[in-house]
């Protein structure tokens, strides 16, 4: 806090003058595509109406989010190329949302399923399963939600304004445009937004290499500074972050879909060839955020240092850009938290409604069923906030990595049950469990951090924690299911 | 007829798979030469692999069509 900049005029108009923006559009959105907003399909999936173009801006929206161009750079600048881990796991992510989540789509479409628990609920039937299924998302998703709002908080702090009111101010009129528009609002303001983060990000990687004297010195200069700080740092790996990388590449990338927003984004599309082709055009993101992990480097190349690691990109940029596109920058960032934090706390909300209300309602109409999901995602919002004004940060990211590891626990009950029908949910069930307490009790015994050391046969192999339990999740759950009666719906539960 | 044919599609799939090797395979490009454009062997292979996913994408977007 002490290194707390002057407020440009400038700066601050221009990011005022965005934000002003994009809000209206929030507003307006209610009328795009008219639908019936009183239904949840139309207020939390957009009718499903969504084509390739709408959709590459949405999910593209959704899935690079704020946090991530505040957090990516700030771990290369840590430690090096380990931090860019980012960047194969948003490749690899790709053949798998080309390959499945088209499957999946086709049957949410034909059973009208909203939710990712709709889904095991109309595979396994029963209400516990689906239950503990909708509970996880939303579990997983409230601390990442918050976490948009550390983004937003980053940048707003950069533009020299102190305290929790500027967030506070954003997060209500988010609220607000949601309730109202429900996922309309994300998704038009999505075409804002990454415009917006595409031209700073272009002019980042253009302007500032030739001010620091090219990419080569940049390297150099990352080079130089991890062989001065030691330990497990550089530009390339050691041989001992090989199957960390490797693994937190792909458990993060078999997680990216499960979560509530994504698939949320995923179901909203017209078709399941809408998005077949987005696997196609969905990389050109990941271009952008190696880009953006790069900005890592250069904050080290131009000399930057701040207290948090998190301040690296607008330290970076506040001190090689002018001021009109400092404001332009901020606004961009700060817009990218609101996008995916409408769609979270839709997500969240449509997995409530759908999936955990039915326990303890009855009579519910479908206009009482999207009135409940609006008033739900309110609630998550607010919980978010509340979380991070009155909570330190790290509660927030030790969430966060809790909640990767947990989500990945829902992979075998969506992914498998597409392509077989040799599992029940017993063995589902409890193969979730035994993840969701291996990779709890893992990641806490390593002190919250997210790479457990493995013995094997006289060698280590660090890998990612939410891999390991998923992988102890699937055994269970295919040895439980043939050992049990197929098809056995859970009664015993009270 | 049918069945060659779907099992041509079939094979078709495995393809998705070589992002996955070609990135989960460190000792692949964990080294800084050659560089290109400044960019040391580790980052650019890895940026490379970003438009030849999409490319085999596609491919099997076709193929399977």
């Amino acid at each position: 806090m002490s290194d707390l900049v002057p407020i440009d005029p400038v700066a601050m108009t221009v990011f005022i003058a965005f934000f002003v923006l994009v809000t209206v559009v929030g507003f307006f959105a209610a009328r795009w595509k008219r639908g019936d907003l009183t239904q949840l399909h139309e207020w939390g999936l957009g009718g499903r109406q969504f084509g390739t173009v709408i959709s590459w801006f949405l999910v593209g929206g959704d899935f690079y989010t704020a946090y991530t161009v505040i957090a990516v750079p700030a771990l290369v600048y840590s430690v090096g190329a380990y931090g860019f881990f980012a960047l194969p796991y948003t490749i690899i992510v790709y053949p798998f949302v080309f390959a499945v989540m088209p499957k999946l789509w086709k049957v949410a479409q034909a059973k009208n399923h909203i939710t990712a628990a709709d889904y095991v609920h109309g595979e396994y039937g029963g209400k516990w399963f689906p239950a503990a299924v909708a509970l996880t998302g939303i579990v997983a998703t409230m601390p990442y939600i918050a976490l948009q709002l550390v983004g937003m908080q980053v940048v707003i702090k950069g533009l020299g304004v102190s305290g929790e009111m500027p967030l506070i101010v954003a997060f209500v009129i988010l609220a607000l445009y949601t309730y109202t528009s429900g996922l309309r609002a994300p998704a038009m303001i999505a075409f804002v937004k990454d415009i917006m983060i595409y031209i700073v990000v272009i002019a980042a990687v253009w302007l500032i290499p030739s001010k620091l004297g090219g990419y080569a010195h940049v390297f150099d200069a990352a080079d130089a500074f991890f062989k001065a700080k030691g330990g497990a740092t550089g530009i390339i790996l050691k041989p001992t972050q090989f199957t960390a990388y490797a693994s937190l590449a792909l458990g993060s990338a078999l997680a990216a879909f499960m979560y509530p927003h994504t698939m949320t984004a995923v179901l909203s599309s017209s078709s399941a060839a809408t998005v077949r082709k987005n696997a196609i055009f969905l990389p050109a993101y990941t271009l952008l955020l190696g880009l953006i992990a790069l900005l890592g480097y250069m904050a080290i190349a131009s000399g930057i240092k701040v207290h948090s690691a998190s301040d690296v990109v607008p330290a970076l940029f506040g001190k090689l850009f002018p001021s009109w596109f400092v404001g332009f920058a901020a606004a961009a960032i700060a817009i990218s938290a609101l996008v995916p934090a409408a769609i979270m706390s839709i997500g969240a909300a449509n997995l409530f409604t759908r999936n955990l209300w039915p326990l303890m309602a009855r009579d519910i109409t479908p206009e009482k069923e999207a009135k409940t999901a609006k008033l739900v995602s309110l609630i998550v919002k607010f919980g978010a906030l509340l979380f991070i004004v009155f909570l330190p940060t790290q509660y927030a990211i030790d969430l966060q990595l809790l909640g990767g590891v947990w989500i990945l626990q829902i992979f075998p009950a969506i992914v498998f049950s597409l392509y077989t029908r040799r599992l029940n949910t017993p063995g589902l069930f409890l193969g979730w469990l035994v993840g969701i307490v291996l990779g709890s009790g893992m990641a806490i015994a390593q002190g919250l951090k997210p790479v457990f050391a493995l013995h094997v046969g006289g060698a280590t192999y660090p890998l990612y924690i939410g891999l390991i339990a998923l992988v102890v999740n699937i055994v269970v759950a295919f040895v439980v299911s043939t050992v049990t009666p197929r098809r056995v719906q859970v009664h015993q539960a009270t | 007829m049918k069945t060659s044919e779907e099992t041509k599609h079939s094979w078709l799939w495995l393809v998705l798979l070589i992002p996955y090797v070609a990135l989960l395979w460190l000792p692949f490009y964990n080294d800084v030469r050659p560089s290109l454009l400044g960019f040391p062997f580790f980052y650019w292979y890895q940026f490379l692999w970003v438009p030849l996913t999409s490319l085999i994408i596609y491919i099997v977007y076709r193929g399977v069509k």
